[in-house]
């Protein structure tokens, strides 16, 4: 229960930090370190150097810059839910983190971590995608923005290169009268989900639906957008009915086999409960019905 | 043969070593520590501040929370070198130094909120923290069972906890 040996870094720079991962394809990078060190731990993960990124300036910023929140390779989970702009620009971001495991983890672990780790059952990969986001991936030769949709792969896998340092999500903020929510279920309070679905909704003055994403994680190999559901809601009126019927087309997402955790029926049963709850939720703030 | 612990001490004598410095309940301390050691560990074992516990060390169970500037921490999950420069606080540093309970001590010795103990350093140190954060005030039982969620006890059944962080908020609050 006590990691191999390893070497260690702390470059002050971003330029060092990927020069060390060049040069070292067994380095890892190490930010708030709970999903990594755990692994470590238990010898799951025998990196054999890492590349720390606290002593980099600038990475712990927070910033709302025209329309997109900026967030930062070493903010922790808890400054993001917790900063009050975040939560006016964009409230399924602070409704996601409570169900991120426990305080004492988000306060060192951080969202990029998070994102990086790309566990299928982890939530902010799912807000990442649902908000239609994207991460900066800063390389040798520079810098990519990869959207949401084509950076997560599979389980624990996204397309970041060896030698590229995610420096910072991009979560665009909500419209105006946008309703959002999050729901989750899993077996103890902070577990990863054995399911969880996010959405935005928006709504006109008729109350028909015009526009609407929703995504689920935990129930296959990675995030994933249910788009027959969004175009089942979009154009309509959104009654309980409505949704009902919408949340019926999402079973055929769950390709996760049965596990420890549940079988597939179950999770599809699980699924479509928590559409149905997720988008009751964001209906009624879009229409004003409720905070 | 060589015995086992000569060369366990020899393996650990070998390897690279960085010097690291950080306030621990107030007092600057400067060790030369291994990278891979963990912070449970440096408080333990070159600190011998024993009061932390290391229960799971892979972050489940919350035995180990201290309070790394201001907020609380997984030791088992932050390497000592992580914590060069940061300001610790662990359940050494709660009761005064005449001996006498915080609020919270007194809460959980008054409602029989422990039995075997092992977990209570864990608890104390996450509730106190996230108590000073103000974040916390006229808290429900729901509340109080969220805050607890990281931290497992295998003795209670948690009753006693609920009431004893109950009672102690309700202290804070009056004060």
């Amino acid at each position: 229960m006590k990691p191999s040996l390893f070497e260690y870094c702390a470059p002050g720079t971003i330029e060092e930090a990927i020069s060390v991962l060049e040069a070292d394809a067994d380095a890892v990078v190490l930010a708030g370190g709970q999903s990594l060190i755990p692994a470590m731990n238990l010898r799951l993960a025998n990196p054999a150097k890492l590349v720390d990124l606290r002593k980099i300036e600038g990475l712990s910023d927070i910033v709302n810059d025209e329309g997109v929140i900026r967030v930062g390779a070493m903010v922790r989970h808890r400054d993001l839910e917790l900063n009050q702009d975040v939560f006016e620009a964009n409230g399924l971001i602070r409704e996601a983190e409570r169900h991120v495991a426990h305080v004492p983890i988000r306060n060192r672990g951080t969202v990029v971590g998070s994102l990086c780790h790309a566990d299928a059952a982890a939530e902010m990969p799912l807000v990442l995608l649902v908000c239609d986001g994207s991460v900066v991936a800063t390389g040798p030769s520079g810098k990519r923005e990869i959207a949401a949709a084509d950076f997560f792969q599979f389980h624990m896998t996204t397309t970041r290169e060896a030698d590229e340092v995610i420096t910072e999500a991009r979560i665009p903020v909500l419209p105006d009268g946008a309703g959002y929510a999050f729901s989750e279920f899993a077996r103890r309070r902070g577990d990863y989900a054995i399911a969880a679905v996010a959405t935005i909704v928006e709504c006109g003055e008729d109350g028909v639906i015009s526009r609407c994403a929703i995504g689920a994680c935990g129930i296959g190999e990675r995030p994933l957008r249910l788009n027959e559901v969004e175009l089942a809601i979009e154009g309509k009126s959104a009654d309980s009915s409505g949704i009902s019927a919408a949340a019926d087309l999402s079973a055929e997402y769950v390709t996760a086999p049965d596990d420890m955790h549940a079988t597939t029926a179950y999770r599809q049963h699980l699924l479509k409960g928590l559409v149905e709850r997720a988008l009751t939720a964001a209906v009624a703030r879009a229409r004003g019905e409720q905070s | 043969m060589k015995p086992i612990k000569a060369v366990v001490d020899e393996a650990k004598r070998a390897e690279p070593k960085t010097t690291v410095k950080m306030t621990v309940n107030g007092s600057e301390v400067e060790r030369d520590v291994s990278a891979r050691m963990l912070l449970s560990d440096f408080i333990r074992h070159e600190l011998e501040l024993t009061g932390t516990h290391v229960g799971c060390e892979h972050g489940i169970c919350g035995a180990c929370t201290i309070i790394i500037d201001g907020r609380a921490a997984r030791s088992c999950l932050t390497f000592a070198i992580q914590a060069d420069g940061a300001d610790i606080r662990t359940i050494e540093s709660v009761a005064g130094e005449d001996g006498e309970l915080h609020p919270l001590q007194e809460a959980f010795r008054d409602n029989h909120a422990l039995q075997c103990g092992y977990c209570t350093p864990g608890m104390i140190m996450n509730i106190i923290s996230q108590l000073e954060a103000g974040e916390k005030r006229d808290m429900s039982d729901d509340d109080i069972r969220e805050m607890l969620s990281g931290n497992l006890c295998r003795c209670t059944g948690y009753a006693n906890i609920v009431k004893a962080v109950r009672s102690a908020t309700s202290a804070t609050k009056r004060s």
